[in-house]
Protein backbone atom coordinates (compact mmCIF):
# COMPACT_ATOMS: atom_id res chain seq x y z
CA UNK A 1 0.00 0.00 0.00
CA UNK A 2 2.60 2.77 1.15
CA UNK A 3 4.77 1.32 -1.37
CA UNK A 4 2.29 1.69 -4.31
CA UNK A 5 1.34 5.33 -2.89
CA UNK A 6 5.00 6.44 -3.10
CA UNK A 7 5.48 4.65 -6.52
CA UNK A 8 2.02 6.44 -7.48
CA UNK A 9 3.63 9.95 -6.39
CA UNK A 10 6.96 9.47 -8.14
CA UNK A 11 5.13 8.39 -11.60
CA UNK A 12 2.92 11.40 -11.43
CA UNK A 13 5.99 14.02 -10.26
CA UNK A 14 8.27 12.52 -12.86
CA UNK A 15 4.87 12.89 -16.08
CA UNK A 16 4.40 16.58 -14.78
CA UNK A 17 8.21 17.29 -15.62
CA UNK A 18 8.44 15.42 -18.72
CA UNK A 19 5.18 16.09 -19.78
CA UNK A 20 6.52 17.77 -23.15
CA UNK A 21 8.06 14.68 -23.51
CA UNK A 22 5.45 12.21 -22.77
CA UNK A 23 2.56 13.86 -24.21
CA UNK A 24 1.94 12.86 -27.11
CA UNK A 25 0.64 16.52 -28.87
CA UNK A 26 0.64 20.13 -27.51
CA UNK A 27 -1.90 19.94 -24.90
CA UNK A 28 -3.59 23.87 -26.33
CA UNK A 29 -3.22 22.84 -30.16
CA UNK A 30 -6.74 22.35 -31.46
CA UNK A 31 -8.01 20.61 -34.70
CA UNK A 32 -11.19 21.31 -35.67
CA UNK A 33 -11.25 18.40 -37.78
CA UNK A 34 -11.23 16.34 -35.09
CA UNK A 35 -13.23 17.73 -32.53
CA UNK A 36 -15.15 15.39 -30.33
CA UNK A 37 -13.62 12.27 -31.05
CA UNK A 38 -14.13 9.16 -28.84
CA UNK A 39 -11.00 7.54 -28.06
CA UNK A 40 -9.50 5.97 -31.02
CA UNK A 41 -6.35 5.19 -33.10
CA UNK A 42 -7.08 7.00 -35.84
CA UNK A 43 -9.63 10.08 -35.45
CA UNK A 44 -10.58 12.18 -38.64
CA UNK A 45 -7.34 14.42 -38.21
CA UNK A 46 -5.56 10.80 -39.14
CA UNK A 47 -4.10 10.91 -35.59
CA UNK A 48 -4.76 8.64 -32.60
CA UNK A 49 -5.79 9.94 -29.38
CA UNK A 50 -6.01 6.99 -27.22
CA UNK A 51 -8.37 8.93 -24.55
CA UNK A 52 -10.46 10.92 -27.35
CA UNK A 53 -10.64 14.74 -28.05
CA UNK A 54 -12.40 17.38 -26.56
CA UNK A 55 -14.70 20.47 -28.00
CA UNK A 56 -11.83 21.81 -29.79
CA UNK A 57 -10.10 18.99 -31.15
CA UNK A 58 -7.81 18.74 -28.51
CA UNK A 59 -5.80 15.45 -27.24
CA UNK A 60 -7.48 14.21 -23.72
CA UNK A 61 -4.42 12.40 -23.18
CA UNK A 62 -2.24 14.99 -23.62
CA UNK A 63 -4.41 17.49 -21.47
CA UNK A 64 -4.50 15.20 -18.91
CA UNK A 65 -0.80 15.01 -18.91
CA UNK A 66 0.10 18.85 -19.10
CA UNK A 67 -2.58 18.81 -16.14
CA UNK A 68 -0.73 16.75 -13.52
CA UNK A 69 1.70 20.28 -13.53
CA UNK A 70 -0.72 22.66 -12.46
CA UNK A 71 -1.62 20.28 -9.98
CA UNK A 72 1.60 19.55 -8.58
CA UNK A 73 2.31 23.22 -8.94
CA UNK A 74 -0.31 24.72 -6.91
CA UNK A 75 -0.27 21.58 -4.12
CA UNK A 76 3.47 21.42 -3.64
CA UNK A 77 3.36 25.28 -3.77
CA UNK A 78 0.46 26.19 -1.69
CA UNK A 79 1.88 23.46 1.25
CA UNK A 80 5.06 25.00 1.34
CA UNK A 81 2.93 28.90 1.77
CA UNK A 82 1.13 27.15 4.71
CA UNK A 83 3.94 25.48 5.97
CA UNK A 84 5.97 28.52 6.41
CA UNK A 85 3.10 30.66 7.51
CA UNK A 86 1.91 28.02 10.08
CA UNK A 87 4.89 27.35 11.50
CA UNK A 88 6.47 30.89 11.86
CA UNK A 89 3.01 31.51 13.34
CA UNK A 90 3.13 28.23 16.03
CA UNK A 91 6.66 28.64 17.05
CA UNK A 92 6.00 32.57 17.40
CA UNK A 93 3.12 32.08 19.71
CA UNK A 94 4.91 29.05 21.46
CA UNK A 95 7.87 31.25 22.26
CA UNK A 96 6.01 34.80 22.50
CA UNK A 97 3.15 33.66 24.46
CA UNK A 98 1.14 35.90 25.84
CA UNK A 99 -1.32 39.00 23.75
CA UNK A 100 0.81 37.21 20.47
CA UNK A 101 -0.21 33.75 21.08
CA UNK A 102 -3.82 34.86 22.10
CA UNK A 103 -4.24 36.82 18.69
CA UNK A 104 -2.53 33.77 17.17
CA UNK A 105 -4.44 30.86 18.64
CA UNK A 106 -8.03 33.40 18.25
CA UNK A 107 -6.83 33.42 14.65
CA UNK A 108 -6.64 29.89 14.03
CA UNK A 109 -9.89 28.95 15.51
CA UNK A 110 -12.00 31.80 13.36
CA UNK A 111 -10.42 30.34 10.75
CA UNK A 112 -11.52 26.54 11.77
CA UNK A 113 -15.16 27.91 12.44
CA UNK A 114 -15.37 28.94 8.60
CA UNK A 115 -15.79 27.06 5.61
CA UNK A 116 -13.01 28.60 4.24
CA UNK A 117 -13.59 27.90 0.20
CA UNK A 118 -16.43 30.55 0.63
CA UNK A 119 -13.83 32.86 1.66
CA UNK A 120 -11.47 31.76 -1.12
CA UNK A 121 -14.42 32.80 -3.98
CA UNK A 122 -14.68 35.80 -1.92
CA UNK A 123 -11.29 36.71 -2.37
CA UNK A 124 -10.51 35.25 -5.68
CA UNK A 125 -13.90 36.73 -6.91
CA UNK A 126 -12.42 40.09 -6.16
CA UNK A 127 -8.47 40.06 -6.93
CA UNK A 128 -9.09 37.87 -10.03
CA UNK A 129 -7.86 34.27 -10.65
CA UNK A 130 -3.80 33.91 -11.25
CA UNK A 131 -1.26 31.56 -10.22
CA UNK A 132 -0.33 33.14 -7.48
CA UNK A 133 -3.30 34.27 -5.78
CA UNK A 134 -4.31 30.83 -6.00
CA UNK A 135 -1.33 29.26 -4.38
CA UNK A 136 -1.52 32.08 -1.38
CA UNK A 137 -5.36 31.20 -1.21
CA UNK A 138 -5.09 27.75 -0.80
CA UNK A 139 -1.60 27.74 1.34
CA UNK A 140 -2.94 30.18 3.79
CA UNK A 141 -6.29 27.65 4.20
CA UNK A 142 -4.43 25.42 5.56
CA UNK A 143 -1.53 27.12 8.17
CA UNK A 144 -3.53 26.25 11.03
CA UNK A 145 -2.37 22.83 12.08
CA UNK A 146 1.17 23.11 10.99
CA UNK A 147 1.06 26.68 13.80
CA UNK A 148 -0.63 24.37 16.66
CA UNK A 149 1.86 21.25 16.27
CA UNK A 150 4.53 23.28 16.55
CA UNK A 151 3.64 25.77 19.36
CA UNK A 152 2.39 22.61 21.81
CA UNK A 153 5.85 21.46 20.93
CA UNK A 154 7.11 24.23 21.80
CA UNK A 155 5.50 24.29 25.39
CA UNK A 156 6.36 20.94 25.73
CA UNK A 157 9.79 21.76 25.58
CA UNK A 158 9.78 25.16 27.39
CA UNK A 159 9.28 23.57 30.49
CA UNK A 160 12.65 21.76 30.07
CA UNK A 161 15.15 22.51 32.07
CA UNK A 162 17.71 21.77 29.41
CA UNK A 163 16.24 24.67 27.48
CA UNK A 164 17.07 27.07 30.20
CA UNK A 165 20.14 25.79 30.68
CA UNK A 166 20.92 26.33 26.80
CA UNK A 167 19.64 30.18 26.86
CA UNK A 168 22.23 30.14 30.10
CA UNK A 169 25.04 29.20 27.94
CA UNK A 170 24.07 31.91 25.78
CA UNK A 171 22.65 29.26 22.89
CA UNK A 172 20.05 31.02 20.94
CA UNK A 173 16.61 30.84 20.31
CA UNK A 174 17.08 29.68 16.72
CA UNK A 175 19.39 27.53 18.05
CA UNK A 176 16.75 25.42 20.34
CA UNK A 177 14.13 25.58 17.27
CA UNK A 178 16.98 24.23 14.91
CA UNK A 179 18.46 21.62 17.56
CA UNK A 180 15.80 20.62 19.89
CA UNK A 181 12.38 21.46 18.22
CA UNK A 182 12.17 20.57 14.38
CA UNK A 183 14.22 17.17 14.56
CA UNK A 184 11.18 17.02 17.31
CA UNK A 185 8.28 17.89 15.08
CA UNK A 186 9.80 16.76 11.74
CA UNK A 187 7.50 13.74 11.21
CA UNK A 188 4.64 15.46 12.11
CA UNK A 189 5.18 17.60 9.71
CA UNK A 190 5.68 15.69 6.76
CA UNK A 191 2.65 14.05 7.85
CA UNK A 192 0.57 17.16 7.80
CA UNK A 193 2.64 18.27 4.50
CA UNK A 194 1.64 15.00 3.17
CA UNK A 195 -2.29 15.32 4.06
CA UNK A 196 -1.96 19.12 3.09
CA UNK A 197 -0.75 18.10 -0.54
CA UNK A 198 -3.90 15.84 -1.07
CA UNK A 199 -6.30 18.71 0.36
CA UNK A 200 -4.73 21.65 -1.63
CA UNK A 201 -4.83 19.23 -5.12
CA UNK A 202 -8.72 19.04 -4.41
CA UNK A 203 -9.13 22.37 -3.71
CA UNK A 204 -7.71 23.77 -6.69
CA UNK A 205 -9.58 21.36 -8.89
CA UNK A 206 -12.76 22.78 -6.96
CA UNK A 207 -11.61 26.12 -7.83
CA UNK A 208 -10.76 25.68 -11.32
CA UNK A 209 -13.85 23.83 -11.70
CA UNK A 210 -15.64 26.93 -10.76
CA UNK A 211 -13.65 28.94 -13.34
CA UNK A 212 -11.93 30.72 -10.66
CA UNK A 213 -8.87 28.96 -10.73
CA UNK A 214 -6.37 28.19 -13.63
CA UNK A 215 -7.76 30.03 -16.41
CA UNK A 216 -7.77 28.41 -20.23
CA UNK A 217 -6.24 27.41 -22.09
CA UNK A 218 -4.13 26.10 -19.36
CA UNK A 219 -4.97 22.63 -18.87
CA UNK A 220 -5.77 21.61 -15.43
CA UNK A 221 -7.91 18.58 -14.02
CA UNK A 222 -10.67 20.65 -12.56
CA UNK A 223 -10.86 23.15 -15.65
CA UNK A 224 -11.29 20.01 -17.77
CA UNK A 225 -14.08 18.59 -15.87
CA UNK A 226 -15.84 21.74 -16.09
CA UNK A 227 -15.30 22.45 -20.03
CA UNK A 228 -16.58 18.11 -20.69
CA UNK A 229 -19.52 19.10 -18.48
CA UNK A 230 -21.57 20.20 -21.41
CA UNK A 231 -20.47 17.35 -23.01
CA UNK A 232 -21.11 14.36 -21.22
CA UNK A 233 -24.17 13.07 -22.45
CA UNK A 234 -21.72 12.82 -26.16
CA UNK A 235 -18.41 13.34 -25.10
CA UNK A 236 -17.94 11.41 -21.78
CA UNK A 237 -14.47 11.05 -22.04
CA UNK A 238 -13.60 14.88 -21.51
CA UNK A 239 -15.01 15.23 -18.44
CA UNK A 240 -14.28 11.83 -16.93
CA UNK A 241 -10.12 11.48 -17.73
CA UNK A 242 -8.86 13.74 -16.07
CA UNK A 243 -11.49 13.68 -13.08
CA UNK A 244 -10.43 9.74 -12.45
CA UNK A 245 -6.98 10.79 -12.19
CA UNK A 246 -7.72 13.49 -9.93
CA UNK A 247 -9.91 11.30 -7.58
CA UNK A 248 -6.93 8.85 -7.98
CA UNK A 249 -4.46 10.79 -6.98
CA UNK A 250 -6.37 12.42 -4.11
CA UNK A 251 -7.18 9.00 -2.49
CA UNK A 252 -3.87 7.85 -2.80
CA UNK A 253 -2.01 10.77 -1.62
CA UNK A 254 -4.16 10.59 1.30
CA UNK A 255 -4.19 7.13 1.73
CA UNK A 256 -0.53 8.05 2.42
CA UNK A 257 -0.94 10.29 4.37
CA UNK A 258 -2.99 8.14 6.75
CA UNK A 259 0.09 5.37 6.46
CA UNK A 260 2.43 7.75 7.82
CA UNK A 261 0.61 8.94 9.97
CA UNK A 262 -0.06 5.73 11.88
CA UNK A 263 3.64 4.84 11.02
CA UNK A 264 5.27 7.82 11.91
CA UNK A 265 3.23 9.75 14.69
CA UNK A 266 -0.24 7.88 15.86
CA UNK A 267 -0.41 10.90 18.39
CA UNK A 268 -1.80 12.84 15.28
CA UNK A 269 -5.15 10.51 15.07
CA UNK A 270 -8.47 13.12 15.04
CA UNK A 271 -6.87 15.83 14.29
CA UNK B 1 -25.70 23.52 35.27
CA UNK B 2 -22.84 24.47 37.09
CA UNK B 3 -20.14 25.67 34.28
CA UNK B 4 -22.62 26.19 31.73
CA UNK B 5 -23.18 30.06 31.87
CA UNK B 6 -18.69 30.56 31.42
CA UNK B 7 -19.06 28.02 29.00
CA UNK B 8 -21.66 29.67 26.89
CA UNK B 9 -19.97 33.16 27.45
CA UNK B 10 -16.90 31.72 26.04
CA UNK B 11 -18.46 30.05 22.78
CA UNK B 12 -20.47 32.95 22.52
CA UNK B 13 -17.30 35.67 22.72
CA UNK B 14 -15.51 33.06 19.84
CA UNK B 15 -17.99 33.27 18.15
CA UNK B 16 -18.54 37.22 18.21
CA UNK B 17 -14.84 37.21 17.09
CA UNK B 18 -14.84 34.69 14.12
CA UNK B 19 -18.32 37.45 12.53
CA UNK B 20 -16.29 40.26 13.29
CA UNK B 21 -12.98 38.51 11.69
CA UNK B 22 -14.79 37.65 8.51
CA UNK B 23 -16.61 41.13 8.41
CA UNK B 24 -13.11 43.07 8.58
CA UNK B 25 -11.64 40.55 5.82
CA UNK B 26 -14.85 40.90 3.56
CA UNK B 27 -13.85 45.19 3.81
CA UNK B 28 -10.10 44.72 3.17
CA UNK B 29 -10.94 42.49 0.19
CA UNK B 30 -13.63 44.67 -1.04
CA UNK B 31 -11.50 47.63 -0.56
CA UNK B 32 -8.50 46.41 -2.18
CA UNK B 33 -10.71 45.29 -5.68
CA UNK B 34 -10.86 49.01 -6.57
CA UNK B 35 -13.25 51.62 -6.95
CA UNK B 36 -16.87 50.02 -7.79
CA UNK B 37 -18.17 53.29 -9.10
CA UNK B 38 -17.12 52.69 -12.77
CA UNK B 39 -18.94 49.43 -12.47
CA UNK B 40 -21.94 50.78 -11.63
CA UNK B 41 -22.17 53.57 -14.15
CA UNK B 42 -22.37 53.89 -17.66
CA UNK B 43 -18.76 54.09 -19.65
CA UNK B 44 -19.24 57.36 -20.87
CA UNK B 45 -20.60 58.89 -17.53
CA UNK B 46 -19.41 61.97 -16.63
CA UNK B 47 -16.37 63.01 -13.83
CA UNK B 48 -19.12 64.82 -11.70
CA UNK B 49 -21.54 61.95 -11.50
CA UNK B 50 -18.32 59.74 -10.63
CA UNK B 51 -17.63 62.10 -7.80
CA UNK B 52 -21.70 62.01 -6.87
CA UNK B 53 -22.01 58.42 -6.67
CA UNK B 54 -18.73 58.11 -4.86
CA UNK B 55 -19.44 60.38 -2.30
CA UNK B 56 -23.27 58.91 -2.01
CA UNK B 57 -21.33 55.70 -1.45
CA UNK B 58 -19.10 56.89 1.14
CA UNK B 59 -16.29 56.25 -0.92
CA UNK B 60 -14.68 59.72 -0.72
CA UNK B 61 -14.32 59.26 3.09
CA UNK B 62 -11.00 58.09 5.34
CA UNK B 63 -10.96 54.20 5.60
CA UNK B 64 -11.21 54.33 9.24
CA UNK B 65 -14.73 56.01 8.95
CA UNK B 66 -15.59 53.61 5.83
CA UNK B 67 -14.78 50.82 7.98
CA UNK B 68 -16.88 51.85 10.98
CA UNK B 69 -19.48 52.82 8.89
CA UNK B 70 -19.39 49.15 7.09
CA UNK B 71 -19.42 47.46 10.43
CA UNK B 72 -22.66 49.26 11.10
CA UNK B 73 -24.42 48.42 7.63
CA UNK B 74 -23.43 44.79 8.10
CA UNK B 75 -24.94 45.00 11.63
CA UNK B 76 -28.51 46.05 10.19
CA UNK B 77 -28.29 43.03 6.95
CA UNK B 78 -27.37 45.94 4.58
CA UNK B 79 -24.74 45.00 1.57
CA UNK B 80 -26.35 47.78 -0.94
CA UNK B 81 -27.79 47.37 -3.74
CA UNK B 82 -27.34 44.15 -5.87
CA UNK B 83 -25.93 45.67 -9.47
CA UNK B 84 -27.77 42.58 -11.54
CA UNK B 85 -30.91 41.99 -9.49
CA UNK B 86 -31.62 46.05 -9.00
CA UNK B 87 -32.94 44.95 -5.43
CA UNK B 88 -31.50 44.94 -1.82
CA UNK B 89 -28.72 42.27 -2.17
CA UNK B 90 -29.64 40.94 1.50
CA UNK B 91 -33.47 40.39 -0.15
CA UNK B 92 -32.00 38.79 -3.04
CA UNK B 93 -30.24 36.49 -1.09
CA UNK B 94 -32.76 35.50 1.31
CA UNK B 95 -34.78 34.50 -1.92
CA UNK B 96 -32.31 32.15 -2.70
CA UNK B 97 -31.74 30.59 0.71
CA UNK B 98 -34.80 28.16 1.18
CA UNK B 99 -33.26 25.83 -1.66
CA UNK B 100 -29.78 25.95 -0.01
CA UNK B 101 -31.63 25.04 3.43
CA UNK B 102 -33.80 21.96 1.66
CA UNK B 103 -30.83 20.73 -0.07
CA UNK B 104 -28.60 20.83 2.90
CA UNK B 105 -31.49 19.44 5.77
CA UNK B 106 -32.09 16.65 2.54
CA UNK B 107 -28.40 15.59 2.20
CA UNK B 108 -27.71 15.62 5.92
CA UNK B 109 -30.77 13.23 7.00
CA UNK B 110 -29.93 11.15 3.86
CA UNK B 111 -25.83 10.90 5.48
CA UNK B 112 -27.56 9.49 8.64
CA UNK B 113 -29.49 7.55 7.68
CA UNK B 114 -27.08 5.63 5.40
CA UNK B 115 -24.25 6.01 7.37
CA UNK B 116 -25.16 4.90 11.10
CA UNK B 117 -26.74 1.69 10.21
CA UNK B 118 -23.61 1.15 7.83
CA UNK B 119 -21.24 2.14 10.96
CA UNK B 120 -22.91 -0.19 13.13
CA UNK B 121 -23.11 -3.17 10.58
CA UNK B 122 -18.95 -2.55 9.86
CA UNK B 123 -18.62 -2.60 13.52
CA UNK B 124 -20.07 -5.61 14.48
CA UNK B 125 -19.49 -7.84 11.26
CA UNK B 126 -15.65 -6.37 11.58
CA UNK B 127 -13.05 -7.73 8.92
CA UNK B 128 -15.62 -9.51 6.83
CA UNK B 129 -16.32 -8.83 3.46
CA UNK B 130 -19.24 -6.51 4.03
CA UNK B 131 -16.84 -4.48 6.56
CA UNK B 132 -13.79 -3.98 3.53
CA UNK B 133 -16.38 -2.87 1.42
CA UNK B 134 -18.46 -0.75 3.45
CA UNK B 135 -15.11 1.27 4.93
CA UNK B 136 -13.77 1.24 1.29
CA UNK B 137 -16.37 2.96 -0.36
CA UNK B 138 -16.14 5.35 2.89
CA UNK B 139 -12.75 6.14 1.95
CA UNK B 140 -13.55 7.16 -1.69
CA UNK B 141 -16.37 9.22 -0.05
CA UNK B 142 -14.11 10.78 2.17
CA UNK B 143 -11.34 11.87 -0.43
CA UNK B 144 -13.09 12.19 -3.45
CA UNK B 145 -13.46 15.66 -4.87
CA UNK B 146 -17.42 16.52 -4.60
CA UNK B 147 -17.97 18.12 -8.20
CA UNK B 148 -16.41 14.90 -9.57
CA UNK B 149 -18.70 13.01 -7.49
CA UNK B 150 -21.61 14.98 -8.80
CA UNK B 151 -20.06 14.72 -12.67
CA UNK B 152 -20.21 10.65 -12.38
CA UNK B 153 -23.27 10.79 -10.77
CA UNK B 154 -25.20 12.05 -13.50
CA UNK B 155 -23.19 10.19 -15.93
CA UNK B 156 -24.23 7.34 -14.47
CA UNK B 157 -27.15 7.68 -13.00
CA UNK B 158 -29.17 10.26 -15.48
CA UNK B 159 -27.79 9.38 -18.68
CA UNK B 160 -26.58 6.40 -18.65
CA UNK B 161 -29.75 4.55 -16.66
CA UNK B 162 -31.93 7.63 -17.31
CA UNK B 163 -33.71 7.51 -13.84
CA UNK B 164 -33.11 10.42 -12.14
CA UNK B 165 -33.19 14.13 -14.16
CA UNK B 166 -29.26 16.00 -14.31
CA UNK B 167 -30.16 19.22 -13.21
CA UNK B 168 -32.87 21.80 -11.69
CA UNK B 169 -35.45 22.11 -8.99
CA UNK B 170 -38.75 20.84 -9.45
CA UNK B 171 -39.87 17.51 -7.97
CA UNK B 172 -38.42 15.01 -5.00
CA UNK B 173 -36.63 13.43 -7.63
CA UNK B 174 -34.58 16.48 -8.55
CA UNK B 175 -33.10 16.55 -5.18
CA UNK B 176 -32.17 12.91 -4.71
CA UNK B 177 -28.59 13.18 -6.80
CA UNK B 178 -27.46 16.49 -5.09
CA UNK B 179 -28.29 15.61 -1.96
CA UNK B 180 -26.18 11.96 -2.70
CA UNK B 181 -23.62 14.57 -3.73
CA UNK B 182 -23.54 17.02 -1.05
CA UNK B 183 -24.27 14.33 1.60
CA UNK B 184 -21.35 12.08 0.11
CA UNK B 185 -18.67 13.31 2.06
CA UNK B 186 -20.40 13.64 5.35
CA UNK B 187 -21.77 10.12 5.00
CA UNK B 188 -17.98 8.70 4.46
CA UNK B 189 -17.27 10.50 7.91
CA UNK B 190 -20.32 9.53 10.01
CA UNK B 191 -20.17 5.77 8.74
CA UNK B 192 -16.00 5.97 9.26
CA UNK B 193 -16.95 7.54 12.93
CA UNK B 194 -19.65 4.95 13.90
CA UNK B 195 -17.48 2.02 13.22
CA UNK B 196 -14.97 3.25 15.38
CA UNK B 197 -17.16 4.35 18.07
CA UNK B 198 -19.49 1.02 18.28
CA UNK B 199 -16.00 -1.00 18.29
CA UNK B 200 -15.09 0.95 21.30
CA UNK B 201 -18.08 0.28 22.71
CA UNK B 202 -17.71 -3.29 22.07
CA UNK B 203 -15.11 -3.22 24.27
CA UNK B 204 -16.41 -2.19 27.19
CA UNK B 205 -16.25 -4.04 30.57
CA UNK B 206 -20.11 -3.35 30.94
CA UNK B 207 -20.78 -4.98 27.22
CA UNK B 208 -18.89 -8.05 28.28
CA UNK B 209 -20.93 -8.11 31.45
CA UNK B 210 -24.18 -8.14 29.54
CA UNK B 211 -23.21 -10.37 27.23
CA UNK B 212 -22.64 -12.82 30.47
CA UNK B 213 -26.12 -12.17 32.13
CA UNK B 214 -27.40 -13.82 28.79
CA UNK B 215 -28.44 -10.50 27.00
CA UNK B 216 -28.98 -11.29 23.07
CA UNK B 217 -26.41 -9.82 20.70
CA UNK B 218 -29.13 -7.70 19.03
CA UNK B 219 -30.10 -5.84 22.31
CA UNK B 220 -26.29 -5.40 23.43
CA UNK B 221 -25.85 -3.77 20.31
CA UNK B 222 -28.87 -1.37 20.12
CA UNK B 223 -29.33 -1.17 23.99
CA UNK B 224 -26.22 -0.92 25.40
CA UNK B 225 -23.92 0.23 22.69
CA UNK B 226 -25.80 2.61 20.49
CA UNK B 227 -26.81 5.12 22.93
CA UNK B 228 -22.62 5.14 24.46
CA UNK B 229 -21.35 5.57 20.97
CA UNK B 230 -23.79 8.20 20.44
CA UNK B 231 -21.97 11.22 22.02
CA UNK B 232 -18.68 10.82 20.02
CA UNK B 233 -21.34 10.54 16.42
CA UNK B 234 -23.61 13.20 17.73
CA UNK B 235 -20.24 15.79 17.50
CA UNK B 236 -18.65 14.74 14.03
CA UNK B 237 -22.22 15.08 12.89
CA UNK B 238 -22.70 18.58 14.40
CA UNK B 239 -19.62 19.75 12.78
CA UNK B 240 -20.26 17.81 9.39
CA UNK B 241 -23.51 20.20 8.79
CA UNK B 242 -21.80 23.21 9.26
CA UNK B 243 -18.93 21.90 6.04
CA UNK B 244 -22.25 21.21 4.13
CA UNK B 245 -22.52 24.69 3.60
CA UNK B 246 -19.18 24.98 1.57
CA UNK B 247 -19.93 21.87 -0.36
CA UNK B 248 -23.26 23.39 -1.39
CA UNK B 249 -21.24 26.19 -3.44
CA UNK B 250 -20.25 22.98 -5.84
CA UNK B 251 -22.72 20.58 -5.67
CA UNK B 252 -25.16 23.57 -6.72
CA UNK B 253 -22.78 24.55 -9.33
CA UNK B 254 -22.89 21.16 -10.61
CA UNK B 255 -26.74 20.37 -10.71
CA UNK B 256 -28.01 24.37 -11.47
CA UNK B 257 -29.57 24.11 -8.35
CA UNK B 258 -30.86 27.32 -7.56
CA UNK B 259 -29.74 27.96 -3.97
CA UNK B 260 -26.96 30.76 -2.37
CA UNK B 261 -24.15 28.74 -3.86
CA UNK B 262 -24.74 28.81 -6.82
CA UNK B 263 -26.16 32.50 -6.39
CA UNK B 264 -23.08 33.60 -5.14
CA UNK B 265 -20.60 31.93 -8.46
CA UNK B 266 -23.05 33.49 -10.92
CA UNK B 267 -22.76 36.74 -9.38
CA UNK B 268 -18.85 36.74 -9.44
CA UNK B 269 -19.27 36.35 -13.13
CA UNK B 270 -21.84 39.44 -13.17
CA UNK B 271 -18.95 41.41 -10.83
CA UNK B 272 -22.11 41.89 -8.48
CA UNK B 273 -20.39 42.13 -5.56
CA UNK B 274 -22.93 43.09 -3.21
CA UNK B 275 -24.45 39.44 -3.49
CA UNK B 276 -20.75 37.89 -3.48
CA UNK B 277 -20.33 40.10 -0.10
CA UNK B 278 -23.39 39.17 1.32
CA UNK B 279 -23.59 35.13 0.73
CA UNK B 280 -20.13 35.01 1.85
CA UNK B 281 -20.93 37.10 5.23
CA UNK B 282 -24.33 35.27 5.52
CA UNK B 283 -22.76 31.66 4.47
CA UNK B 284 -20.03 32.75 7.59
CA UNK B 285 -23.19 33.71 9.95
CA UNK B 286 -24.83 30.63 9.59
CA UNK B 287 -21.97 28.30 9.43
CA UNK B 288 -21.29 29.72 13.42
CA UNK B 289 -24.54 30.17 14.32
CA UNK B 290 -24.40 25.87 13.61
CA UNK B 291 -21.26 25.17 15.30
CA UNK B 292 -22.60 27.10 18.39
CA UNK B 293 -25.60 25.31 18.97
CA UNK B 294 -23.67 22.32 17.95
CA UNK B 295 -21.29 23.24 20.96
CA UNK B 296 -24.27 24.39 23.03
CA UNK B 297 -26.18 20.68 22.44
CA UNK B 298 -23.01 18.90 23.05
CA UNK B 299 -22.33 20.99 26.30
CA UNK B 300 -25.76 19.96 27.56
CA UNK B 301 -25.44 16.10 26.67
CA UNK B 302 -21.44 16.01 28.08
CA UNK B 303 -20.92 17.88 31.09
CA UNK B 304 -16.73 17.22 30.94
CA UNK B 305 -17.30 19.37 27.86
CA UNK B 306 -18.03 22.35 29.90
CA UNK B 307 -14.94 21.84 32.25
CA UNK B 308 -12.35 22.04 29.44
Amino acid sequence: MALGGGVFVVVLIVTALAAPAIAPYDPIRQSLRARLAAPTLAAADGKAHLLGTDHLGRDVLSRTIYGARVSLLVGFAAVVVGGLVGATLGLLAGFRGGWADSVIMTLADAQLAFPFILLAIGIIAVLGPSFSTLIVVIGLSGWVTYARVLRSQVLVLRSYEFVDAIHALGGSVARVIARHILPNVLSSLVVIATLELARAIVLEATLSFLGLGVQPPTPSWGGMVHEGREYLDSAWWISTAPGIVLMLTSIIVSRTGDWLRDLLDPTLRGE
Amino acid sequence: MRGLLPFLASRLFRAAVALWLVSTVVFIVMRLSGDPVPLLLPPDAPRSEIFRVRAELGLDRPLPVQYVVFLGHVLRGDFGHSIHFRQPAFRVVLGYLPATFELGLTAFALALLVAVPIGVVSAVRRNTPIDHAAMGLALVGQSAPTFFIGILLILIVSLNLGLLPTSGRESWRHLVLPALTLGAFAMASIARLTRSAVLEVLRADYIRTARAKGVSEALVVTKHTLKNAAVPIVTITGLQFGTLLGGAVVTETVFAWPGIGRLAIQSIYNRDYPIVQCTVFLSAVLFIVINFCVDLVYGLLDPRVRAS
